[in-house]
Parts: C-alpha cells; structure tokens; sequence
C-alpha cells in the first residue's frame, strides 16, 4: 500500500492509502479528497485535478507530458511544482508522498 | 462563428424539418442545416446518428461536405487531439467569406492561441470570481425583486438577457447604459441573414462595424490609461495582444462577448424549461436547495447551450473507423455527446441529483475548454438560491421562441408566470 495526504488549501489534510497501479487523481476521487474535481475524467484535457507537490517528491514523478504541460500552462494558479494529478500514476516510490491542492479547480 | 452561407428559410430544400429521423437514408442527414434545432426535433437524428453511423460524412449540403461526430469518446478524442484537428480557419461549420475573416483565439491552434488566451483569462479566474460573487449577488436580487407577479412575461428579456449583460459590461468596464449594444452585437455575431435578428449580410456588417468603431473607442482611452483590470484593458496592455490587428481586436472582443452571453443567457432560460417539463425534478429542488450546485452541471449539459464545435483535419487520419482527409470539416455534436448512454448513464433524463454531472460536453475539453465555465456556474448557482428564497414556481405558460441556428442552441422567448412563496 502506498501512503498519500492530500492537503487541502484551507490546511484539512486527508491521509489515504492505496495500492499501486491507479493515478494520484483516482485516489483522491476514490477515497472521496475534496477539492479535486476532475471533470474530463482523467484524459488530461479539463486541469481540473491540479495539485502542488511538495519538493522531495517532484522528481520521483512519472515526467511530464507535452499535453499536461498544455493544459497546465493555461492554469492561472500554476507554480514550479504544479502536476496535473490524473497524470501521475502511483509507484511504490511515492509511499508517504504529500500534495497540496489550490483553492480552485479551474 | 458565422453560419452565412446557410440557407434564409424554413422551406429551403435542405431542411430535416419533418422527415422521418428512422427512414431517411444515412448520407441524406445534414445536422447542420437550423430547420430541426428551431423546431426541437434534432434529438431523434442525433439518436440515428449514434446508433447506426457515429462519425457520420454528410456529402452535400448548404455549407459542403462535412463530417458529424457524435459520440462522447469520439468527440473526447477529436477535442484533445489540437495536433490533427485544428481550430483553424474556424469553429463554425461555414468558411466565413474573406471580407467577414474576424480572427479570434478561439480559431486559432497553439502557440498563438495559449499565448492570447493566457493575457485575458485571469479576469474569469476562480480567484477573482470571488470578488464578483457579491455584485453578482446584487444584481441577481435586483433583477428578481423587479419582476412582475402573478402575471406573464418575457423570462428571456427580463432575467436571461439582462443577467448576462449587466455581467458582460462588468467584465469589459463597459458603460453600463448602453449595455444592450453587447447583446445585440452578441446575438448579431451569429446572426444568419434572414433568420430574426438581421435582413442581410450588410445589414449584419454594418452592425458589426459600429461595435468596432465602439471598442476602438473603449480601447483607446484604455491604451494610455494605467492599471485596468478589465477585459478591454488586458488585451490593450498584454504582450501577446497589445500589437493586434484591429480585425483580431474586434474577433477577439466578438468572442468574449458571444462566450459570455449567448451561453449563459440560454442556460438560464433552458434551467426554467427543464423544471417545468419535469416536476418531480422542481419537486426534488424544492425540498432540498444543496442540490443547486449539481443542478447547475445537469442544466448546463441537458441544455448544451453551444450544439457543436468545428475542427478541420489538418492530415489524413481515421477516426472510429472511417478515413477523414486532410481538409476535411469534423464537427464534434457536443449536444449528441451529452445524451450518449454509452457515457452518460440514462443520459436523456434530466437529473438534478445526477451522479458526475461535472462529466458534460458542454464546456468542450483540452486547450479550447471554455473558459469562463466557472463564471457561469457561478451565475447559475447564485441566480438559482435567489429564486428559491422568493419563489414557489416559475411556471411556464407557452411555447419558447427557439433560435434559428444549428449552433447556438437557445431561446429568443419563454413566456412564465411567477409565484411567490
């Protein structure tokens, strides 16, 4: 099982755990994380699944694509650390990983 | 944007209006022509269409060959495929005539379009949507509290179109006292000659150049003003768009004015409609006003305020199995991809409670997904628990007026009679 917390922008925090194999985006959907809203349903074409990850885990992700970079570089809200979540497929190597979320799903 | 090249009447040869939507031969299906959307009686082709030819080449036609895409997975796929189906030179199902070519971001492809749209889309951000909810709130107030009741009249006028404009002059700093001249410039943008809001194809110029020559205006003291944070103001200071063509300024002001009113506008008439045709769902709202937020989705896609959007192939590729040339016109039915039962469960029914109503077409997907989606729930939802603190039922009492258009999918009418609590 590979541990995640979702930390919303007001500050609640939502530990899940989850097996490998689905996308950080399905586990936050699964286990009912508010404030992701992912309306296309995780083709990467709505980026209304966008969250920050924090530093230590940035470059342990899957890398990012052209089509995320697209979606995401129309996101008002977008930082250095910003991922689109359907996109990262959950690893062993992600066990403990922390992600932020922004206020709004645009 | 513009549908001129279709036919001026109800009786041209190539309307659907009153043929067998189960009988008539697939390559005689012409989506396109406006006849069946006025009368409301697309849905059963959309069904044929889904059923027994998904991607659909229609060979002859007012505006050419083109080809109907309707099912969600095959539109999910042409809309998030930029590389192969390009904007350009239109979203509209009609080339528009050389002296009418009004560039917009909205019929461009990367890098100009991300660049362009990336200078104006912070003014319909969630972040600064939370400073308008309360001057939204206001006026949504204003504008119920002024109905008359008890007795008919024009839900359109009254709320719809008023609603949608006070906003749309907010967002351009636009004077508020001439704010009517957006709506008349929106409703013009997709005019077809002959269809209601204009006679011909100068009389629909002519309109369109005194919005110029009022923009040009507006940008103009905005230029050399500092600090705007309105629409006009961002395009006037931002990189990508301060050293625009004046036919690109004009495109571009057309397509935040018709994005932000005819959408809208027909959503919030379209929510009336859809309560009214099904009670048990007013019922529902009635007991429980938490359900206005999902509700808001469930309207949006019951009512898919824009039916299609146009791409072109820009190589040759297949597509659930047919050969589409490069060249070729691909028009993605968003209003047949939001009814598809393969995608949307039990998806002809109108749900309020709907599980996934976020999971709709209406708002399209990838780089062209619309951008003030956020502002118009937002309009929805507020406009929505202010009626609900002062109404019983807005009862519609007459037939709604439909627009004659295959693309704007809305209402020029929709006669009620309200009741308070």
């Amino acid at each position: 099982m590979v541990k995640i917390v979702f930390i919303e922008h007001s500050g609640d925090e939502h530990p899940v755990e989850v097996t490998p194999g689905g996308t950080l985006m399905e586990a936050a959907i699964d286990n009912a994380v508010p404030g992701i809203d992912a309306d296309c349903g995780g083709c990467c074409s709505c980026a209304t699944c966008h969250v920050f990850v924090e530093e230590q885990w940035l470059n342990k992700l899957a890398p990012m694509g052209p089509n995320e970079e697209a979606m995401l570089s129309l996101s008002p809200d977008r930082k250095e650390n910003s991922r689109l979540s359907c996109q990262v497929p959950i690893v062993d190597a992600l066990d403990g990983i922390v992600v932020k979320m922004p206020e709004f799903q645009y | 944007m513009s549908e001129q090249g279709l036919s001026d009447s109800h009786t041209s040869k190539w309307s659907m209006v009153g043929k067998d939507p189960n009988t008539i031969p697939l390559d005689e299906i012409d989506l396109a022509h406006p006849g069946i959307w006025q009368r409301n009686e697309f849905l059963p082709f959309l069904e044929r269409l889904r059923r027994d030819d998904p991607v659909h080449y229609c060979p002859k036609s007012a505006v050419g060959p083109y080809w109907s895409v309707t099912k969600y997975k095959d539109i999910m796929e042409v809309d998030t495929s930029p590389d192969i189906y390009s904007s350009e030179p239109s979203i509209g199902i009609v080339d528009a005539f050389e002296e009418f070519t009004l560039p917009s971001f909205i019929s461009m492809d990367p890098p100009k379009h991300d660049e362009q749209r990336r200078v104006v889309q912070g003014v319909v951000a969630p972040a600064n949507l939370k400073n308008l909810e309360t001057l939204i709130r206001t006026r949504v107030c204003e504008i119920l509290d002024n109905l008359p009741l008890h007795e008919e009249f024009d839900w359109v006028e009254r709320v719809s179109i008023e609603l949608t404009t006070q906003m749309l002059a907010t967002l351009f700093d636009f004077p508020f006292a001439d704010r009517r001249k957006l709506t008349y410039w929106s409703d013009v943008a997709t005019a077809i000659p002959g269809g209601g809001i204009v006679d011909s194809h100068e009389e629909r110029w002519l309109a369109i150049q005194e919005c110029m020559a009022y923009f040009t205006e507006l940008w103009n003291q905005r230029v050399n003003a500092q600090g705007g944070n309105d629409l006009i103001s961002m395009l006037a200071h931002g990189e990508a768009t301060k050293n625009m063509q004046p036919m690109e300024y004009l495109g571009n002001v057309l397509l935040l004015i018709v994005g932000g009113n005819d959408t809208t506008r027909n959503s919030i008439s379209g929510g009336v409609l859809a309560l009214n045709e099904n009670p048990d769902q007013y019922a529902k709202l009635r007991a429980n006003h938490k359900l206005i937020p999902n509700m808001v989705s469930e309207i949006i896609r019951w009512q898919t305020p824009l039916a299609y959007m146009r791409r072109t192939a820009k190589v040759d590729t297949v597509l659930a199995g047919k050969n589409i040339k490069a060249g070729d016109k691909v028009v993605m039915w968003y209003a047949s991809g939001n009814r598809d039962e393969e995608a949307i469960q039990n998806a002809n029914a109108f749900l309020i409670d709907r599980p996934n109503a976020r999971k709709h077409l209406s708002f399209g997907f990838g780089i062209h997904r619309c951008m003030g989606n956020r502002l118009a729930e937002m309009q929805l939802r507020i406009l929505w628990e202010e009626i609900m603190k002062r109404f019983e039922f807005i009862e519609v009492v007459g037939e709604p007026t439909r627009i004659y258009s295959s693309f704007v999918k809305g209402y020029s009418k929709l006669p009620v009679v309200v009741h308070p609590l």
